[in-house]
């Protein structure tokens, strides 16, 4: 039987499995959502701005594993979803964005909502395509899930113009398909799983450095037993917490700009380091020409681009991380070789040392609330087993901190983009995947507002998302910034005219709670919890004049951190064992 | 260090924006592109002259890659090859730049294509030098046009760049 393009699109989905779309409506989208309306396999989640839906999609990607889709319209549509795609580009989260195009005879015509998506998406997607004729649209959809799935995961955009949505063609949905010029490698090299298996176990100061990929390998079981295996250090960057157990003893904490001050001088001293899954960011670095000076760096990743781009390399190793890790422990398995048991014996004392000084403790006695306070309140009242999305800045580092994530896809917020507004969005689709589970956005007063509207999609759903938004009326990074670097010029940081947050909670159909006093922080936290069927929105009034730490300032390196003040300014003293 | 990188990608509308967009977006240099189908239709080759550290010819090599539309490639600089450019120059040939100028393209093995009272079209291929030097031989007469189809290329021996 003869399908239209639209019913094509959406069988394709239906035999791809797909749970959820996010999207909004629109003309050249109309036949796509007529044919949406026939059918109930696929549900279809109404957002409030297309920025939404991709950040929904994307939460949704983050927390199952599975491809987020989006459906949007031409124009504005697609424009609008921008900077959710590429916040999923940035971080390598698979996505596929359907996109509705004005007939192909308008196109390039500058038509009523005509924008060339293909051209504007290009350099923020993995890949994307442009569908011309109706007999290719079932396959595009196959290859667009194929390849935002696999390797290196991220965003395929399929653009389909109205007319095709219209025609008519046979349905057949490939099972499987091979692309000539698309082909990631798995698996690692043998001969460079062996040599990086004599550098491991020669190491006397090593460290493991892992990131998002554990993640997307979903290989946070193997990296427990390699880290148990060998009693190395390990830390995790932004996008891998969770990969390790946080109150693990053999775990640092998160590496990098705002970092533990264990974890940095550890990279920074090390011998050995072994990179799986991470891209030596800037925010991990700090300056290049200081990384790691005594380091013999191996790096495993699926996406040969990564290894050798930022920081040189001595042994590459190309594949995914699941099994080069199950390669590397049966080869060290092999052998009769140990880890250097008094080397490594030093190297804990000295690291013992470095994370005695309590780098992340605040001021438990004051009379405002401190946003750590609330976290760490969070993390104690859930057990840590929310899944926590949060938006961008200082908040987002406070949670990255403070809430000890035990497992992988529990931490979802946009890491390589920084894009603020990503945290409720991205919790709709959290708790869309997981309706059980407790799902909270930590966010702040500045990013809250940035997609604020989609408090209403969250009433449509009934999304009991818990919000813990740590006001403290200034954008708190940008100010952090200017305190440390303009001299305290505090220029458009902060946040004047703010709503009441409870009224407008409440105003969309919600609980609103303000909590301002740091008494009331547990009580607010424990009491919207159990409200299982509630969206709570929690404004906690917070201290204005706190700051995250410890921080690498731009320019500067592992071993010159800024500590908080109480800290003292000299860091204690270290030798090399 | 100059790279000529020849690359056989999917012939799809697209593929030279993705290329071009690549090295635009990541900073890297172009010196030259030229792009045709191949005898398989299906696929076009793709020839870059680019130059730069050898980490970042790495970069550009593993980004050029990743592009899902990019099938194969091979930095033709990394062994023998044979590189070629076309150029087709019109000049003012009047008086004695008449006969100078023949005798110039002749010396460079080159060919003139097109004649009025007044002008010749001329064509010549070669390597970017042997094109450099002629345009700097013609200073014996006026040069109105330079068209240069920039750099191709292909390895020698048994090396080859084939699906």
């Amino acid at each position: 039987m003869e399908l239209t393009g639209a019913d094509i699109v959406v069988r394709c989905l239906q035999d791809e499995g797909i749970e959820y779309i996010f999207g909004y409506p629109g003309g050249a989208a109309l036949h796509i959502y007529d044919a949406l309306y026939k059918q109930d396999k696929v549900k279809h989640i109404l957002v409030r701005h297309e920025q939404g839906a991709a950040h929904a999609a994307d939460g949704y990607a983050r927390a199952t594993g599975k491809p987020g889709v989006v459906l949007v319209t031409s124009g504005p549509g697609i424009t609008n979803a921008v900077t959710g795609i590429a916040t999923a580009y940035m971080d390598s989260i698979p996505l596929v964005v359907l996109s509705g195009q004005v007939p192909t005879h308008l196109i390039g015509d500058d038509a009523f909502q005509e924008v060339d998506a293909v051209g504007i998406t290009r350099p923020c997607v993995k890949h994307n395509f442009l569908v011309k004729d109706v007999n290719d649209l079932a396959e595009t959809v196959k290859k667009a899930f194929y390849i935002a799935a696999s390797g290196r995961p991220g965003p395929v955009l399929v653009d389909i113009p109205k007319d095709v949505t219209a025609e008519k063609t046979e349905y057949l949905y490939p099972k499987s398909l091979t692309m000539r010029s698309y082909a990631p490698v798995n698996k690692g090299h043998p001969k460079q799983i062996k040599r990086a298996v004599d550098r491991i176990l020669e190491a006397k100061r090593p460290i493991i450095y892992t990131g998002g990929g554990i993640v997307s390998s979903e290989s946070a079981e193997i990296l427990i037993e390699l880290v148990r295996t060998l009693g190395y250090p390990c830390t995790n960057t932004l996008m891998g917490l969770g990969s390790y157990p946080a109150d693990d003893p053999l775990f640092l904490g998160m590496l990098g700009m705002h970092g533990t001050y264990e974890a940095n001088l550890a990279m920074h001293d090390c011998d050995m380091m072994l990179a799986i899954g991470a891209r030596f960011d800037d925010r991990i670095t700090g300056e290049v020409a200081k990384f790691a000076p005594t380091a013999k760096i191996i790096h495993i990743d699926i996406d040969p681009s990564s290894i050798g781009k930022n920081v040189a390399v001595e042994i590459p190793i190309v594949g995914d991380a699941k099994l080069v890790m199950k390669d590397l422990l049966a080869e060290i398995n092999k052998r009769d070789k140990k880890p250097d048991a008094d080397a490594l014996k030093r190297w804990w004392t000295q690291i013992e040392k470095w994370r005695s000084i309590d780098c992340l403790s605040y001021d438990r006695d004051s009379d405002l609330i401190k946003p750590q306070y609330v976290i760490e309140k969070l993390f104690e009242i859930t057990n840590g087993d929310a899944f926590v999305t949060s938006d961008v800045g200082q908040h987002q580092m406070w949670a990255a901190q403070f809430y000890g994530f035990k497992k992988t896809r529990r931490w979802i917020n946009s890491g390589g983009l920084g894009t603020m507004g990503f945290g409720l969005p991205s919790a709709m689709g959290v708790q869309l995947a997981h309706p059980e589970e407790s799902v909270v956005c930590v966010t702040g007063e500045a990013s809250v507002i940035m997609c604020i509207q989609e408090l209403s999609t969250c009433k449509q759903y009934d999304l009991p998302i818990k919000m813990v938004n740590l006001n403290n009326r200034y954008m708190g990074m940008v100010r952090q910034w200017q305190e440390f670097f303009y001299d305290r010029r505090y220029s458009h940081s902060y946040m004047d005219a703010l709503p009441d947050f409870v009224a407008l909670a409440e105003s969309f159909g919600h609980v609103g709670m303000r909590i301002e006093k740091p008494g009331d922080v547990e009580g607010a936290l424990r009491e919207s919890l159990q409200l299982k069927d509630r969206l709570v929105f929690m404004d906690f009034i917070t201290d204005q004049t706190e700051n995250v730490y410890p921080m690498i300032a731009a320019g500067k390196g592992h071993n010159e951190m800024h500590l908080k003040p109480s800290n003292g300014e000299a860091p204690p003293e270290r030798e090399l064992a | 260090m100059r790279h000529i990188i020849s690359i056989l990608l999917e012939n799809e509308a697209g593929a030279l924006s993705r290329v071009a967009g690549l090295f635009s977006a990541r900073g890297y240099n172009i010196e030259s592109l030229t792009v045709a189908p191949t005898d398989d239709r299906t696929l076009s080759r793709m020839t870059v002259v680019t130059f730069g550290s050898d980490e970042i010819i790495e970069q550009i090599v593993k980004q050029l890659n990743k592009l899902v539309d990019v099938v194969k490639l091979q930095d033709l600089t990394e062994g023998a090859h044979i590189e070629r450019e076309l150029m087709l120059v019109k000049v003012k040939a009047l008086d004695h730049a008449r006969e100078e100028v023949k005798r110039l393209v002749d010396i460079f093995r080159g060919r003139i294509i097109d004649v009025t009272d007044s002008t010749y079209t001329l064509e010549l291929t070669g390597t970017v030098e042997k094109l450099d030097a002629f345009v700097k031989a013609l200073d014996v007469t006026e040069i109105i046009e330079v068209a240069r189809s920039g750099v191709t290329g292909i390895a020698r021996g048994d090396r080859a760049l084939s699906v």
